[in-house]
């Protein structure tokens, strides 16, 4: 029983960055139908832009081997959020919208190219080598009815919690969650109606790298060692809780994201633990085979 | 430059599918308050106009003019944004959303405050989604929608989807409201509520109101002025008397006699 439950922690803990980074491949489903195979990068961006935000903090800030503390986490958090945010912007801006009117497969191409520039972009300029993610906060344990829960997961859990309320919140309480709505339903008649669709595009990627550098900087939290193709598997893995949750639906890639997050912490407590990787995947082509519209997506039959 | 204060001014404008010429050399002005009818036979390229007008499609010549601005290189939402906004042949409603969401979506530009505003809950904010709800619910009222507010809009039925797709429209704070067969599918009593309604809101709004329409009673009622298309030209205009007895017109409803046709 207790295994059962510090699995299920584990994997929540995990899933939780898993959901962050779906909510990016979904919003940006949701509304272009485009699968940005660069956003398990940016989320590898993310990371990168705390190991400097948070080394050079900390080499100014003399802290010897002790940890930055909650004001500058969050600085780092912040600043990582931006420098995403500004590459989600202009990744749109410069790579998807010349495009946008093109067969959907050029757009799908040019993201799996933008997703190899930045990994081995990321190794020309950042170094193939893996780094050490600077200490944000000092790790503790806390003992809990005989589960061993770390702060960093609690910490993981309650910003993605926070985050994704925000978003939910943009989404059904603001006039730029309407219209990102109205956008995915139907690009023209929002256009039509007055909707800046290409503001509420910019704005859905620009969303969509913030999450991606929250789960970058929370993942940095917890596995202290990045390196530039730290991206492409929490991204894969990403993608399929998406799709598990019904890609372009926001709520399913949260649920999607857990699910997987938790399926993985069960299987790594096994002696299956070295396929970990191999069942993602497998999950993925039983959903696509049996339920390719996810869990909550609705099957759309397509426009002739 | 376009004609003094025309909301609207269409020159010469002609678009071309390949090798089809779907409408040639159309011409239409359109002054403040103006109730203009668009008709022609199935085909004519009634909405293919409409789809000019609000830049969906990009006439191959000619030039629309938008409350005096080339609306050339504009997208769709700029156009609106210059006051124009429109309805559905067939109704494009986003299904998946609240009838109050739908018809505040309709309004999005007019209802400002910044991302940050929105996150951090400003007044700026409180006061413009109070804006934009009472808006919303005022132009509810107007078509007796009302209490269906919090339902989905592929949830109404037919009719009301109809006065919901003019209410979105109405919510962009239009100065020429493009109607697009308002009363298809619409049985004579509900037919004869939205003639009442129509003339309602061209009073209330004080706008200039283009309608394409299949039903002659209505558009005949209805409009002040109509032009007439057949195969992408524009075979007549004038009052609706002049139309209804221009042998033209009646030809042009394909041999059909003209009581038949409605004319």
């Amino acid at each position: 029983m207790q295994e059962i439950l510090q699995n299920l922690l584990n994997g929540i803990a995990v899933g939780a960055i898993y959901a962050l980074i779906a909510l990016g491949y979904t919003m940006v489903y949701g509304i272009l139908k485009l699968i940005n195979f660069a956003h398990g990068d940016v989320f590898m961006l993310g990371s990168f832009v705390g190991f400097y935000v948070g080394g050079y903090a900390a080499r100014h800030l003399h802290t010897t081997g002790g940890a930055l503390g909650w004001g500058y986490a969050g600085l780092v958090m912040l600043v990582a959020m931006v420098v995403c945010g500004l590459f989600g912007f202009l990744n749109e801006r410069i790579a998807y919208r010349p495009l946008r009117n093109s067969p959907r497969i050029a757009s799908l191409i040019t993201a799996i190219g933008v997703s190899f520039l930045l990994e081995y972009g990321g190794q020309f300029v950042f170094g193939a080598d893996p780094k050490r993610f600077p200490t944000l906060v000092a790790p503790h344990y806390i003992a809990f009815g005989g589960l061993s829960v770390t702060n960093y997961q609690i910490i993981v859990l309650v910003v993605a919690v926070i985050f994704m309320g925000l978003l939910q919140y943009i989404i059904y309480g603001t006039k730029f969650g309407r219209a990102m709505r109205a956008v995915s339903f139907n690009f023209e008649t929002a256009s039509l109606m007055g909707i800046p669709t290409d503001r509420v595009i910019s704005m859905t990627f620009i969303i969509g790298s913030m999450l991606a550098a929250v789960a970058g900087i929370l993942f940095g939290l917890s596995y202290p060692t990045i390196n530039p193709l730290m991206g492409i598997m929490p991204g894969l893995k990403a993608f399929i809780a998406a799709v598990l949750g019904g890609i372009g639906n926001v709520p399913g890639a949260v649920v999607g994201g857990l699910i997987i997050g938790i399926i993985e912490s069960f299987i790594g407590g096994s002696p299956l633990s070295g396929y970990k990787d191999a069942i993602a995947f497998i999950i993925l082509i039983a959903i696509l085979l049996f339920r390719p519209s996810g869990l909550f997506g609705k099957y759309q039959a397509e426009k002739v | 430059m376009a004609n003094g204060n025309a909301l609207l001014d269409a020159r010469d404008v002609t678009i071309r599918f390949g090798g089809l010429t779907a409408v040639s050399h159309f011409n239409l002005g359109i002054q403040p308050h103006e109730l203009v009818g668009l008709i022609g036979p199935n085909g004519a390229g009634k909405t293919t106009v409409f789809n000019m007008l609000t830049g969906v499609y990009k006439p191959t010549e000619g030039q629309i003019f938008v409350g005096g601005v080339s609306t050339h290189d504009f997208k769709p939402y700029q156009i609106t944004a210059l006051g124009m906004a429109r309805t559905f042949q067939n109704i494009r409603l986003f299904k998946e959303l609240s009838v109050l969401d739908n018809v505040k979506i309709g309004g999005h530009i007019h209802y400002k405050y910044s991302a940050a505003a929105a996150v951090l809950k400003t007044n700026r904010f409180h006061e413009a989604e109070e804006a934009a709800e009472h808006d919303a619910i005022e132009l509810l009222k107007i078509f007796g929608l009302e209490n269906r507010a919090g339902y989905y809009a592929k949830n109404l039925p037919y009719g009301d989807q109809r006065r919901l797709e003019i209410a979105r429209a109405l919510s962009a704070q239009p100065k020429l409201l493009l109607l697009d067969e308002p009363a298809a599918g619409l049985n004579d009593r509900e037919t004869r509520d939205l003639l009442q309604t129509i003339r309602d809101i061209h009073k209330r709004f004080d706008i200039a109101i283009l309608v394409i329409e299949h039903n002659m009673e209505l558009v005949m009622e209805l409009c002040e002025r109509i032009v007439v298309l057949n195969f992408g030209k524009t075979i007549a205009q004038g009052t609706p008397g002049q139309v209804r007895e221009n042998p033209v017109v009646i030809e042009a409803y394909l041999g059909e006699p003209a009581e038949a046709a409605g004319i």
